[in-house]
């Protein structure tokens, strides 16, 4: 129940250019931490890569010298040094930038989550929508970060921070749990930037029902030739919630699932369950099930779940 | 959440020819048996776009993208109010989506939108800001003054205002030969130019914080200004306690004008989203900000970029060009340069496409 709860609340309309709804997703706090985390993991191992690559190549270069660093050529290791500084920059913010620029909008670690950012209006993504939201993350997470680390340290040695620290940390706590004070979860940079964090789903285009087994053959069973009918009062005791759960077991084909939901049926409607033929009955009191529920449809009658 | 699906990353799984659309005993599924190829099609033009080689799809499949991507919208519309089949609502909901970031993607490349940046873009924006560049220059003079008047009445402040990292010989009291000497050049190139990465480093750090403060309407970045300002006014004080105004000046000048002026644009940059976010007039305050956050960014880009010019002005011609009068003369040059190229160099807009 909590997880379909907490779906909807999460699920938006997004209004295209051309006035399509489409269902989105906002992204949980808990992906987006993820990603994040993920994020910072490979650009921190990427630049640990890269200096170990430069000191490979620095430790070749005191070869020779009889590995005294300052008869080394300083034009090269002025070299490197450059090559760290400016390494370290461009990745920092090129990482996030070049990636959410692409066309799948996300970095690695979103993309790892499925998730992606959109634009806010239902537009196009610009490309100073997402320079925006990168600037703002160092305020958001790092100064925060470094600060109370220091505040940490400085409590250890002494025992009074002091009123002025204190409020730095509350104001840039704020900041920093922006996320939770609004319901699209929106951070201080998709504020400014005019963008959110939406899931980006996935799915695979599973294969029809309706044409395999019990269902394609009008409820005959292949095991035992016998054929499944359900009447029209058998039929109306579950709704489209049952008929959606229903049809997700049959995907997943569990043979201990479909036992007892079986057996449960069979208990609902009155019949007495067999065993061995579990899936052709299933089968047909799916298709059956949901050709009523659809014919009731076009008519305009719905029948949400076994209570309505 | 459902898990992202792994084997979606890896390989392309082999795809079973749909089964006759006779066979399906429900009406809802020979919809979908119907316009199955064409959803299929749509979602692999979009799974390739997607791996970023928009020159690799074939012009016809191009073109059928957007009639593609509303058959696939219409489908989803007629299977919400006919089908119960939530596993295939599930795939139209996720690939009309998907379609949707491919057909209003990004308008164009990296490559095109900085050379829109660098023709007009960027000074189009630094210009839509001349209410806070005014505050920003006012706030920054006012706080250059304060650091003057503060440390001429009490030399205790001076060291709070300068950070001692920077003020090694430059103390109140030193002598003028002292003060001189730091302003003279080195004598050989060697080391600077990791001292220009480490400055450029270290300014874009700062620019950016001022800008991303500007968040809380604008406070913070305006007492970082005061900050920074209220320092140099102390330094000017101490020079000029030996007379030796000028030849700061000039020594600053050389890459001051350009470093100046950008954290002035990212000062300014700050204090324009915190002013929309206060003042948004007749617009809702989220879209005030982002349209202020926005340009902001655009701004953001090109100080950046004139951080880099003054980190190699500062490392190199501050300290190897000698002489009050060549000094002043590069560091005026380029404010020149600026202001021109912000003020005076004003191209027409490009066409913006509708969509």
């Amino acid at each position: 129940v909590s997880a379909a709860a907490a779906n909807t609340r999460r699920s938006r309309t997004m209004v295209t250019p051309e006035g399509l709804a489409l269902p989105v997703t906002v992204a949980s706090r808990a992906a987006r931490a993820g990603a994040l985390i993920l994020d910072v993991f490979m650009i921190v191992g990427g630049l640990i890569a890269f200096h170990l690559l430069l000191y490979w190549i620095a430790g070749g270069l005191l070869e020779g010298t009889a590995f005294d660093p300052s008869a080394a050529p300083r034009g090269a290791q002025e070299f490197l040094q450059i090559l760290l500084v400016i390494a370290g920059f461009v990745t920092w913010y090129g990482y996030f930038l070049v990636q959410e620029l692409g066309p799948r909008g996300a970095t690695l670690g979103k993309r790892m989550v499925g998730i992606r950012i959109a634009s806010r209006s239902g537009g196009r993504l610009a490309p100073e929508a997402v320079i925006a939201r990168n600037l703002l993350r160092d305020i958001e997470l790092f100064y925060p970060l470094i600060l109370a680390l220091g505040l940490l340290l400085v409590s250890i040695e002494r025992d009074d921070i002091g009123p002025l620290a204190w409020a730095a940390t509350g104001w840039f706590a704020l900041f920093a749990l922006f996320p939770f004070f609004n319901r699209d979860a929106l951070r201080a940079g998709d504020i400014i930037a005019g963008t959110w964090v939406v899931e980006a789903p996935r799915a695979r285009l599973a294969a029809t029902l309706s044409t395999q087994g019990a269902a394609a053959t009008r409820g005959a069973s292949e095991v035992t030739g016998a054929r499944y009918e359900f009447g029209e009062a058998e039929l109306s005791v579950y709704g489209e919630k049952e008929l959606q759960t229903l049809e997700r077991m049959l995907r997943e084909s569990q043979p201990e699932a479909l036992a007892a939901v079986h057996a449960a049926i069979c208990r609902k409607i009155g019949w007495n369950p067999g065993a061995g033929d579990e899936r052709a009955f299933l089968e047909a009191f799916y298709a059956q099930l949901r050709a009523k529920l659809e014919g009731d449809m076009r008519f305009g009658k719905r029948k949400a779940d076994k209570f309505s | 959440m459902k898990a992202p699906v792994l084997s979606s990353w890896f390989g392309r799984g082999e795809i079973a020819a749909p089964p006759d659309i006779a066979s399906a005993t429900l009406r809802s599924d020979r919809f979908r048996l119907e316009r199955e190829g064409d959803w299929r099609r749509l979602e692999n033009i979009v799974a390739r776009m997607e791996r970023g080689g928009l020159k690799r799809i074939a012009d016809a499949d191009l073109i059928a993208l957007p009639a593609l991507y509303r058959t696939a919208a219409s489908s989803l519309a007629v299977a919400r109010e006919t089908s119960l089949d939530a596993a295939t609502i599930a795939y139209l909901e996720a690939l009309v989506q998907r379609a949707w970031f491919q057909v209003y993607g990004p308008p164009r490349g990296f490559g095109a939108w900085l050379r829109d940046f660098l023709l007009g873009g960027w000074s189009r924006a630094v210009r839509a800001m001349w209410l806070d560049l005014c505050i920003a220059l006012f706030v920054m003079v006012a706080g250059a003054i304060v650091g003057w008047l503060l440390v001429a009445q009490d030399e205790a402040w001076f060291y709070r205002l300068v950070p001692s990292g920077l003020a090694d010989t430059r103390v109140p009291g030193a002598s003028r030969e002292d003060l001189l000497a730091t302003l003279a050049t080195e004598q050989s190139a060697g080391g600077l130019a990791t001292f220009a990465a480490q400055l450029f480093s270290n300014n874009s750090g700062v620019c950016i914080l001022a800008f991303a403060l500007g968040f809380a309407f604008g406070i913070p970045s305006l007492l970082l200004l005061v900050h920074n300002m209220a320092m140099l006014g102390a330094l000017v004080w101490l020079f000029a306690g030996q007379g030796l105004t000028a030849e700061l000046a000039a020594w600053l000048s050389v890459h001051g004008t350009t470093e100046i002026f950008g954290i002035l644009l990212s000062g300014a940059a700050g204090l324009h989203i915190g002013r929309s976010m206060a003042f948004p007039g007749a617009r809702p305050v989220l879209a005030a900000a982002s349209e202020a956050g926005q340009r902001g960014a655009v701004v953001m880009v090109g100080v950046v970029i004139m951080m880099v010019v003054a980190a190699l002005l500062e490392a190199f011609p501050r300290q190897l060009v000698d002489g009050t009068g060549s000094r002043f003369l590069i560091g005026c040059m380029m404010l020149a340069f600026w202001l021109a190229y912000f003020f005076l160099y004003r191209p027409q807009r490009p066409v913006e496409d509708s969509a």
